[in-house]
């Protein structure tokens, strides 16, 4: 019995490997489409090369860049993206696809939100209705989006009453909370489809450009430290933006629904 | 309930299937822990049982403060150890961030108070019994820690134990150092705080019971080679 | 015979939580002998045996031996302390602390584990052991080191008259063979049969001290006369 525990022992820690590397500061809406999981072993197949996501919210994603703990970001913010590389953090911007928001809520819909003829439309009746609304709140790419379609309704999250409620966390967690509280929330097309937890929840309105989720890709500015590998990220964003990247991307499908459309610029 | 018993199911059929990834991360979280935990009892078992043997002016102060660490959120842990590993910060250059490493450090940070802390209270009891001998036969420091760490291996086991459990259900800490990174950093609990987000409630529950399954057995093992045939009766 | 005598006192005062418990004493050990340390419960016998051994902290007076070496006196305490380690352990733990050759530990362990008759459970925890038995195997362990001499505290207070019989020949066999024993107690039987000088202890302070066949047939004080009387002495 000893000599067998001490064998598993010797068993786990007797391993190591490593291929080339790079780490990529990305969103948890874009993780949660599954999409990663097509193009990871794609570009691990034309470039023998292993990208490590680390899945956080827009806001840490840019921190990490910031602190070049990282070496390329891959998020969904244009204003902030804009300043990151304004402030030289970043090299530069490289818009890679799209995708959209949707908003989902109880399959009731207590605002009659379905019926609407805009986005801006739909949040209105929200705020006049009252019920229940679930923020992330946690100054991710899609919160920031959140925020933007309510102020083109004319409206302020910061004066909303208790209805509104900024939970702080990933869109998972606030799509579960939505689904405990009966909530309309604001969610990307691919989190929602690949959620498993869909309870009393449907989508009830989409199609406005303005929900419209532009991904973007930007390398870290390699002088902040030696160990930062822009080459690599370099070789990443040509990949990211070859044709066979856009059949990728424009092929991946859930439920038979096409999420992103590719529509990165030869430059 | 119904998502329980789907939990059971989906455990039963991950552990039966020898899942890949499972065994990877499962085996994963096994190395980090195992390695914080060996490490954070060569610090504080000599620590709790010097603080049990020798009076000196700040002892108590000092055990207060060691006490007080054991409430100390992992998500802090998480953060300090983030801010001084990042490539930004005092240890940057030894790249250290993202890596099972900086997780075995955040981890060695979150178990050593606890190790500490009980290991502290168990050598007390056994130096009160030994005191007046040990003194009368004349020894040195080390000697008196050293006989006291031996003769209470036993206590120090559950206090080793204890800090294993901290340390195999910990995710404050890990998700934001180790960056829950697949196939480098993803361990079970990181894991199940993202099946969880992703609304997938059978397989974070699955992984939970594999969690439990995987303590259990470590705890069984521990017991075992600490156990030689007649030192297993006191 | 021991060059470490004559063991002198000098105006010894103890004291704890400022209340006086012992002296103040003057007394002289010479180098012959088996002094026995006689007086009822609670008149300061152990503090006085425990000052003598350097084990207890004294406010006041001085200590001194001819030859002072404390590797060479032993020390057996009223209720035997034993280790949470197998019968040999316990025997070979003084030498090992000393760094004795194993081969040398080993010898020294046979002899004394077949000397007080525990050679059938030589490899048993010790804390299974009788009361007796523990008494024993605490006196074979100090005197493992081969001491010049040993200090008892009332070693036979919690036995019954066989252990009794059977630790006072081996205390006896010791005497003849040259260790120079200083043994409370409060029996006056056992002073009795063993001693060769008393010491008359009460209140903290001796009240007689000599060789024994005066003391018993010529008490000098009323107090040690009523003590032999079977008075209680108060």
């Amino acid at each position: 019995m000893k000599k067998l525990i001490l064998a598993a022992i010797a068993v786990l820690w007797a391993q190591a490997c490593n291929a080339d590397a790079m780490r990529m500061a990305v969103t948890t809406s874009f993780d949660s489409s599954g999409l990663a999981e097509v193009l990871l072993p794609a570009i691990k197949e034309d470039l023998d090369l292993d990208v490590r996501l680390l899945v956080v919210g827009t806001g840490q994603a840019l921190r990490l860049g910031e602190a070049g703990d990282v070496d390329a970001v891959l998020v969904h913010s244009k204003a902030a993206e804009k300043a990151f590389v304004a402030a030289g953090h970043g090299t530069h911007r490289r818009e890679i696809m799209y995708n959209d928001f949707v908003i989902i809520g109880p399959v009731a819909d207590p605002a009659q939100i379905s019926v609407a003829s805009s986005a801006a439309v739909a949040v209105q009746k929200i705020e006049d209705a009252q019920t229940p609304f679930v923020s992330r709140g946690d100054d991710s790419g899609t919160h920031k989006a959140e925020l933007k379609i309510w102020a083109s309704a004319g409206l302020d999250a910061d004066g909303f009453g208790p209805w509104y409620r900024a939970v702080g966390a990933g869109m998972g967690a606030a799509l579960n909370t939505a689904a405990g509280m009966q909530a309309y929330v604001l969610s990307d097309r691919a989190s929602w489809l690949n959620f498993g937890n869909k309870d009393g929840l449907a989508l009830l309105f989409s199609g406005d450009p303005v929900l419209f989720n532009q991904y973007a890709f930007l390398p870290v500015d390699p002088s902040k430290n030696a160990a930062l590998r822009n080459d690599l990220a370099m070789k990443l964003e040509d990949w990211l933006t070859s044709p066979r990247a856009a059949e990728l991307i424009n092929g991946y499908e859930i439920n038979g629904e096409k999420l992103f459309v590719f529509n990165a610029q030869n430059e | 309930m119904f998502e329980i018993m789907e939990g059971l199911k989906s455990a039963f059929w991950l552990v039966v299937t020898f899942d890949a990834e499972l065994w990877e991360i499962s085996l994963r979280s096994l190395r980090v822990t195992l390695t914080a935990l060996l490490v954070a009892s060569a610090i504080a078992i000599p620590l709790g049982t010097f603080l049990a043997v020798q009076r000196f002016r700040y002892r108590r102060t000092i055990i207060s403060f060691i006490n007080a660490l054991m409430g100390l959120p992992p998500v802090v842990v998480g953060l300090l150890v983030y801010i001084l590993l990042s490539r930004s910060g005092p240890f940057g250059v030894l790249n250290l961030l993202f890596t099972p490493t900086a997780m075995i450090i955040a981890q060695v940070i979150i178990i050593t108070p606890v190790i500490a802390s009980i290991a502290h209270q168990s050598m007390r009891e056994l130096w009160a019994e030994y005191h007046d001998l040990l003194i009368s036969l004349n020894t040195t420091k080390g000697q008196r820690i050293l006989t006291l760490i031996k003769d209470g291996r036993r206590n120090l086991l559950t206090a080793m134990l204890a800090g294993f459990g901290r340390a195999i259900g910990e995710v404050g800490a890990i998700m934001i150092v180790g960056g829950n990174i697949d196939h480098v950093t993803r361990v079970l609990t990181t894991a199940i705080a993202l099946e969880t987000g992703k609304g997938d409630f059978a397989l974070a529950l699955g992984l939970g019971f594999v969690l439990i399954g995987i303590a259990f057995v470590v705890n069984i093992a521990i017991h075992t080679l600490s156990q030689t045939e007649r030192e297993g009766r006191w | 015979m021991t060059d470490m005598f004559p063991l002198t006192l000098e105006q010894v005062i103890v004291r704890r939580q400022r209340k006086l418990v012992l002296g103040p004493v003057d007394l002289t050990l010479d180098q012959s002998g088996l002094t026995i340390i006689l007086g009822p419960n609670g008149s300061g016998k152990t503090t006085l045996l425990r000052v003598m051994h350097g084990i207890e902290r004294i406010n006041a007076g001085t200590i001194s031996w001819a030859v002072d070496d404390p590797a060479k006196h032993a020390f057996v305490f009223q209720s035997p302390i034993v280790l949470r380690r197998t019968v040999s352990e316990n025997l070979a733990y003084p030498l090992r602390l000393l760094k004795t050759p194993p081969q040398n530990v080993r010898a020294a362990v046979h002899h004394w584990v077949e000397r007080i008759g525990l050679g059938g459970v030589r490899n048993s925890p010790a804390t299974r052991l009788s009361g007796g038995e523990r008494q024993k195997l605490a006196i074979a362990r100090a005197l493992i080191r081969k001491p010049e001499v040993l200090f008892l505290d009332e070693p036979c207070a919690n036995l019954d008259g066989h252990a009794t019989r059977e630790i006072e020949a081996l205390l006896q066999e010791t005497a003849a063979n040259g260790t120079r024993l200083v043994m409370a107690t409060h029996d006056l039987g056992q002073a009795r049969r063993l001693a060769r000088d008393i010491v008359f202890v009460l209140h903290g302070k001796v009240h007689e001290s000599g060789p024994a066949e005066t003391a018993f047939s010529n008490p000098k004080t009323s107090e040690f006369a009523g003590f032999l009387r079977g008075d209680i002495v108060t």
